[in-house]
Order: structure tokens, then C-alpha cells, then sequence
């Protein structure tokens, strides 16, 4: 929004009895009015959405507002009413990405391979990281890919709010779409970085299982668990920006957390359970597992899965108790 | 259909101020609370607070199908926060409110445009934003093109589009929601006239589809004219509702000669001074009056003119009175005793807005004895010269004054 607009402290509104029937105006302006019953279909269909049987007719929605209390669940159908608005909020996160940059998407490629290349020298080379009998490069680009997604859309979801303040504060629509189509807009880098992955897979010879197949539901459940620890931060950073702050350092320990740069294979055997309780080992286990066509560890991924789902539960529920602040303290 | 399509019951709105069961201010504090949710609840629920205000409180009111409604009433008297709550931009702290049909609200022009998308791009996003569907905004998209007068630039992005572009693209969006009920701030304060005057007719035309308005603004000439009943708020309260003529003539008649303003000054041993100027009345209108209370001192007897300046709210000096204009008659003053002046200004004919007026104590073209440095301000609340449903400002920047004007055509 341009500041010489929002700003103007009263601005003119010329008023003109004249103007009230006046003839010279557009032809658009007169079949607009002309024909009020044309446009009048699509409000019919949110009213059916919502009618309260037996409260009002049946061609009459009944929108109460009252202060809400308790934690509430989403609204599925009413966000389900503003699906068009999700795909063009995730759709400008995606076009306005790579605006203004002269290299572009290409972005999307450089940053994991840079990332994948200082990793091999150091820890595969350096170090010599073990990595289960694959190139250290397959290996580690195997976890940085949905590392690299997780952690995009939950940085993505958590400034998400703070910088739609100006939406939050003018226009009621499901709060929940905002860190939604962050989560949402990283899927697109992480199509890009995964053409990487055939590429890099390739060159070494490695011929991608037919288990990759598989990727599809990990690719879901890495989502969710983004959506989980988005939706949380997005709503704590609203009123706290310390978590802008903290956000970077706690991704970095996370990263190390989870079998990102080595592989699970050199965690203890009791400690495992542990580890499995990040949603990311599992999935980055499975993404592994799948790709490379070796046998899953069902266990871990369980135990992730079932993190996930907690993480996304929570998320949710903090997310919806404290969406209704959002407008006075944004 | 009967009944009302809004109706509003005992609607209040508090807001926390620092610290307070629902403005928590830090972090360790946050933390713990999440920890010990149900003692939280607890203190939730024994209300305990810190500093608390009322933006609204025990607004109730109805409004029926095909009503244009006019919310007025002074700066924070709640309207903005009752336009947020009909909105659902916001939870009342309590109350209810049923609305039966569409609502759509519209408190800015051009929410979530973004300059860096095109025309095209920026009609789909608001369009969403405000609560259209997509293939209703594929429908009405060559309708909000025309309406916008941007048809060349719409595949542009809207960073390089002028303001006025910016702002009848953005309108043309607003303008093609079909709500059943349409909610408005004064977003229609922008643009220029000819723009203005199509924003207008739309309006209006909404108005006889026998939508539902409810219209939030400061203009009076705009609530007279389009309005077909007013809601009057004052401290967050509903003061009156019903027919627009008697309710905006209350809410002037309030606005005018409430508060008063003065300024006093300390006696000085050696020359005629103010000791107190006063305001009775720190507002008016179009064709009203300011009336002003001097008292003068003077340490021998001596006489001086009172001389003023009406300046416009940039500062510009618009009009100079004075007790002496010919610089023969003075206010005589007795050594040491109170002279009461009491001066009326008016009728003036000048643009809503706030003037400034400073005051001199002199013997024109000899001695200045005493000149007033900080300003008494006065506010015009209402203009329409012509009554024409006009509202004349000052911040059109096309003048403050209006002269009487005869014409013929010949």
C-alpha cells in the first residue's frame, strides 16, 4: 500500500446532488446496475454453506459474532469458502520470491548446492562423516532436501503473520491462510531443488528406486509438520518478535538434531526412540530409505509420524486460541 | 423479509492497556503462563485486570434490509471499533451481533494490493481478499477494468501506475462486491472528483438494489445525502438512532461549543498585556460565530487596539480584524484594574477545518505592546456553503474561504 493513500488524514468526498443521477457516466457503470439480480448466484451459495437450519429462511445466512472463548477447532468449510484466496496468497509468496533478483529462481539451486558442496568438503571429506555406504553428497542432499523445505516454510510461516499486519487489521478471512500459503509457497523451491537431486543422483550412477513413489506421503507429512511448528511460532511471533530473532539459531540446533549430515545409523541403538521423536528423523529416514530402495525403518517413522501429528495438534490449538488477538496486538 | 438484517445487543469492546490477564507483556511471564494454563484460566475468569478502557459499551441497535446508515460522531467515539467488530476483524468482549446475509467490509481501499504485481494480478488478490470467488472475479473482471479507466496499464505492475490509477483500480474492486450487507469506512475520500462522483453513483446505486449500507464517516454533507438513517456513538455509546436530519443536527450542535479554550499570561510591571483570552467555544460552522473573552491590564492609564489574525491550519494568515482599523478608536485601559473585552467573530465563511488565531495588543503603525506567540484554535466542524450536500474543506487545498458570488448567463 502506497503511504500517500493510507495516509490522507480526511480526504475530499465531493458530494454533488447532481452526481446522484447523473447521465454521463460509463456504460459499464449502467449495466452494472441495471441487472442487480445477475450477480446475486454466487452470495446465494456461501448462505447455503452456512444456513442454521430452523433459525432463518432458507435463503438467509445468519452470521453471529460473539466474544469467543475456549480453544476452537479450524473452520474447515469456511476456509474451504476461501480456497481461491489461498491459491493467490501462496501464488504471490511464489511470484514475488525471486522478484528484483538478477539471478532469479535460480536461487532455489544455488542455495541447497552451495549447501550440499561446503557440507561434502567438510564433513564428508574433512571429517569423514560415514553415510551409509552412499556418496556423501547423495546422502547429505537426501536430508538437506526436505530439511531445506522444513525449514523454508516454517521461517516463511513465522513472518508470515507479522508481515500481513495490514491485512490482519482491515479484512476478516480465516487467519489460519496466512502461515498456510507460506507452507504452501515452499513446495515450489522444493520442486526446484529436487530436479537437483536427479541431477546430482545421476551423475553418480544412482538409478532412484521405484520406492520413490514413497516420497509423495513423506513429502505431506514434512508439510504438516512445517504447518505444526509454523502455525506456533507465526502466532508467538505476533506478540513476541523475539521468536524473529531466536528462529534462525533454533533451526540450526534443529538441523543438528536430526540425521541432516550423518546418518541415524551412528545414534546409539537406545537413544534412537529419542531421536525419533523429532518428526524430521523419521522423514528424512524415510526420504532416504525410499529413494535409495532400502528397507524403511517403520519404527522410526511411526514414532515421527505420530510426533508430527502432536506437533500439527498443538500448533492448531495455540494458533486458533490466540487468532482472535491478532487484529489489536498485530 | 422482515425483522432486522443487523442487529446488534449490548455490544462492548475493551482493550487491555500494558499489563492485564489478556496483555501479557513478557516473555518469561508468556512462558510461564503456558505452562500453568489452568491457573491462567483461573485469573481469566476472576477478571482481574490492569488498566482497562471501553472502546464500546452497550451498543445496541438494528438496522433493516435496504437501510443506508450513517455512523457518526467525534474521534474516538468507537466508530472505528464498531466498524471492526461488524467485521469480524475483531471479537467484542461481549454482546451479540446477527447479521443475516453477505457482509462485506470495506476499510481501506486496495487491501493487499501489492506494488510489485500487475493490475490484472493485484484485481484477483483484493478481489480474494475481500471475499470473491475467482470465477466471480473472471465474470466481473472486464467490468472492473472499465470502471478503473486503466484498461492499458493492467498488465503493469501497479509500483509505476499514479496514485489516482492506483486508487480507481483499487475502488473498482471494491465497487464490484455484491454484498448484502457492505460495510464502509470513509474510503471513498480519495481520487478526484470526476472519480469521486462515479464512487458516488455506485454507491447509490447499491443503495437501490436495496443492499445494506452501513457507512461509517465524518462528512455530514455526505450523511445527509446518502444516508437514510444515522447512528450517533459518543464515548462508545449509542447516543441516538433514527432519521439522519435530527441526528447529524445533535451531533453538530454537540460538536459546536463544547470545549473552550484560553490562554493566561503572567502581569508584566511596564506595558498594556493580555491577561487571559478565551475561547467560549473552540468549534462552529459555516456561517457561525467564535466568540472571544479578553482581559486586559495595564500598569498606568493608557488605551491600545486588539488586533487579530485568523490563520488557516498551514499557517497562512486568511483574515486580520481589529478594534482600530483606522487606528483612531482604542480600548482605554485604568492603571492596574481588569478591562473586560468581549469580541464575537462572524459570520465566517470558511472551509471545515482548524483555524488558528493569534491576537496583538498595539497602537497600529506605533508600538506593539503585546503580541500573542501560541495560537487559541478554533475548528469549523461543518461547511456546505451552497447546501448542496457539498461539504467545503480546507484540506482540498482550494482555498478556506468562500465569498457570495452572483452570476448570469447570458
Amino acid at each position: 500500500m502506497r503511504p500517500e493513500i493510507r495516509d490522507r488524514p480526511d480526504g475530499a468526498f465531493f458530494l454533488i446532488n447532481t452526481a446522484l443521477n447523473n447521465e454521463s457516466n460509463s456504460a459499464s457503470l449502467a449495466s452494472a446496475s441495471t441487472d442487480p439480480g445477475r450477480d446475486r448466484a454466487p452470495a446465494r451459495e456461501v448462505v447455503d454453506q452456512k444456513t442454521l437450519p430452523g433459525t432463518v429462511p432458507s435463503d438467509d445466512t445468519l452470521f453471529v459474532i460473539e466474544p469467543r472463548t475456549g480453544s476452537m477447532a479450524l473452520d474447515f468449510r469456511e476456509i474451504w469458502h476461501y480456497r481461491d484466496l489461498l491459491y493467490f496468497l501462496t501464488w504471490r509468496e511464489i511470484s514475488l520470491r525471486y522478484k528484483q533478483t538478477f539471478l532469479g529462481v535460480l536461487w532455489a539451486i544455488i542455495q541447497p548446492v552451495m549447501t550440499v558442496a561446503v557440507f561434502t568438503v567438510f564433513l564428508g571429506r574433512l571429517a569423514k562423516m560415514p553415510s551409509d555406504g552412499v556418496p556423501y553428497p547423495v546422502f547429505n542432499y537426501l536430508g538437506l532436501l526436505p530439511w531445506m523445505y522444513f525449514s523454508n516454510a516454517v521461517t516463511r510461516s513465522t513472518s508470515s503473520l507479522v508481515n500481513s499486519s495490514a491485512l490482519i487489521s482491515k479484512v476478516y478471512f480465516p487467519r489460519v491462510l496466512i502461515p498456510l500459503s507460506g507452507t504452501l509457497s515452499a513446495l515450489a523451491d522444493f520442486a526446484i531443488a529436487f530436479v537437483v537431486l536427479v541431477v546430482l543422483m545421476l551423475f553418480y550412477h544412482i538409478i532412484p528406486a521405484a520406492s520413490t513413489l514413497f516420497l509423495v506421503p513423506l513429502v505431506m507429512l514434512t508439510a504438516l509438520a512445517a504447518l505444526g511448528a509454523g502455525m506456533w511460532l507465526s502466532a508467538v511471533n505476533v506478540k513476541f518478535r523475539d521468536v524473529t530473532h531466536a528462529l534462525p539459531f533454533l533451526m540450526q540446533v534443529w538441523m543438528y538434531a536430526t540425521p541432516v549430515v550423518y546418518p541415524t545409523s551412528i545414534v546409539p541403538e537406545r537413544w534412537r526412540w529419542v531421536f525419533a521423536l523429532n518428526p524430521l528423523t523419521g522423514i528424512i529416514d524415510g526420504y532416504r530409505a525410499a529413494t535409495l530402495g532400502r528397507p524403511l525403518d517403520w519404527q522410526t517413522l511411526a514414532v515421527s509420524t505420530l510426533a508430527t501429528f502432536v506437533m500439527l495438534a498443538f500448533g492448531v490449538r495455540r494458533f486458533s486460541k490466540m487468532e482472535r488477538e491478532f487484529a489489536d496486538i498485530v | 423479509m422482515t425483522g432486522p438484517i443487523v442487529s446488534a445487543r449490548g455490544v462492548g469492546k475493551q482493550y487491555f492497556l500494558g499489563r492485564g490477564p489478556r496483555g501479557v507483556t513478557s516473555l518469561r511471564e508468556s512462558l510461564t503462563d503456558i505452562v500453568r494454563a489452568p491457573l491462567r484460566r483461573l485469573r481469566d475468569a476472576t477478571g482481574t485486570s490492569g488498566d482497562s478502557f471501553w472502546a464500546l459499551r452497550d451498543v445496541t441497535f438494528d438496522v433493516a434490509k435496504g437501510d443506508v446508515v450513517g455512523l457518526i460522531g467525534r474521534n474516538g467515539a468507537g466508530k472505528s471499533t464498531l466498524l471492526k467488530v461488524l467485521s469480524r476483524i475483531t471479537d467484542p468482549t461481549e454482546g451479540r451481533i446477527e447479521m443475516r446475509g453477505r457482509s462485506a467490509s470495506l476499510l481501506e481501499v486496495g487491501t493487499g494490493f501489492h506494488p510489485e504485481l500487475t493490475g490484472r494480478e493485484n484485481v484477483y488478490l483484493n478481489g480474494t481478499i475481500l471475499g470473491m470467488r475467482k470465477r466471480e472475479i473472471d465474470r466481473k473482471f472486464d467490468e472492473i477494468v472499465a470502471f478503473s479507466e486503466v484498461e492499458r496499464f493492467i498488465d503493469t505492475p501497479v509500483k509505476r501506475y499514479s496514485s489516482g490509477m492506483y486508487v480507481r483500480l483499487a475502488f473498482g474492486v471494491a465497487a464490484h462486491l455484491d454484498p448484502e450487507i457492505l460495510i464502509v469506512d470513509e474510503v471513498l475520500a480519495v481520487g478526484d472528483a470526476e472519480f469521486q462522483k462515479k464512487c458516488l453513483t455506485k454507491m447509490s446505486d447499491v443503495a437501490h438494489e436495496g443492499r445494506t449500507v452501513l457507512f461509517v464517516s465524518h462528512n455530514m454533507a455526505a450523511v445527509r445525502a446518502i444516508c437514510s438513517s444515522a447512528i450517533h456513538l459518543a464515548q462508545g455509546r449509542v447516543l441516538a438512532q433514527g432519521q439522519v436530519a435530527p441526528i447529524v443536527e445533535e451531533y453538530v450542535k454537540r460538536s459546536v461549543g463544547t470545549a473552550a479554550a484560553s490562554l493566561t499570561f503572567p502581569p508584566r510591571p511596564d506595558k498594556p498585556q493580555f491577561t487571559n483570552i478565551a475561547l467560549r467555544s473552540t468549534t462552529t460552522e459555516y456561517g457561525g460565530f467564535v466568540d472571544v473573552d479578553i482581559t486586559l491590564r495595564a500598569p498606568t492609564n493608557s488605551s491600545a487596539a486588539i488586533e487579530i489574525e485568523i490563520h488557516d491550519s498551514r499557517g497562512i494568515p486568511l483574515a486580520y480584524v481589529s478594534t482600530a482599523p483606522m487606528g483612531k478608536t482604542f480600548v482605554s485601559m485604568t492603571a492596574n484594574e481588569d478591562r473586560h473585552v468581549s469580541v464575537r467573530l462572524g459570520p465566517l465563511p470558511l472551509a471545515t477545518g482548524q483555524y488558528d488565531l493569534y491576537f496583538w495588543l498595539a497602537r497600529p503603525w506605533a508600538e506593539e505592546y503585546h503580541v500573542t506567540r501560541t495560537p487559541l484554535s478554533f475548528e469549523v466542524v461543518h461547511s456546505d456553503p451552497s447546501e448542496s450536500g457539498f461539504e467545503f474543506r480546507q484540506s482540498y487545498g482550494r482555498g478556506a474561504i468562500t465569498v457570495p458570488m452572483e452570476y448570469s448567463v447570458r
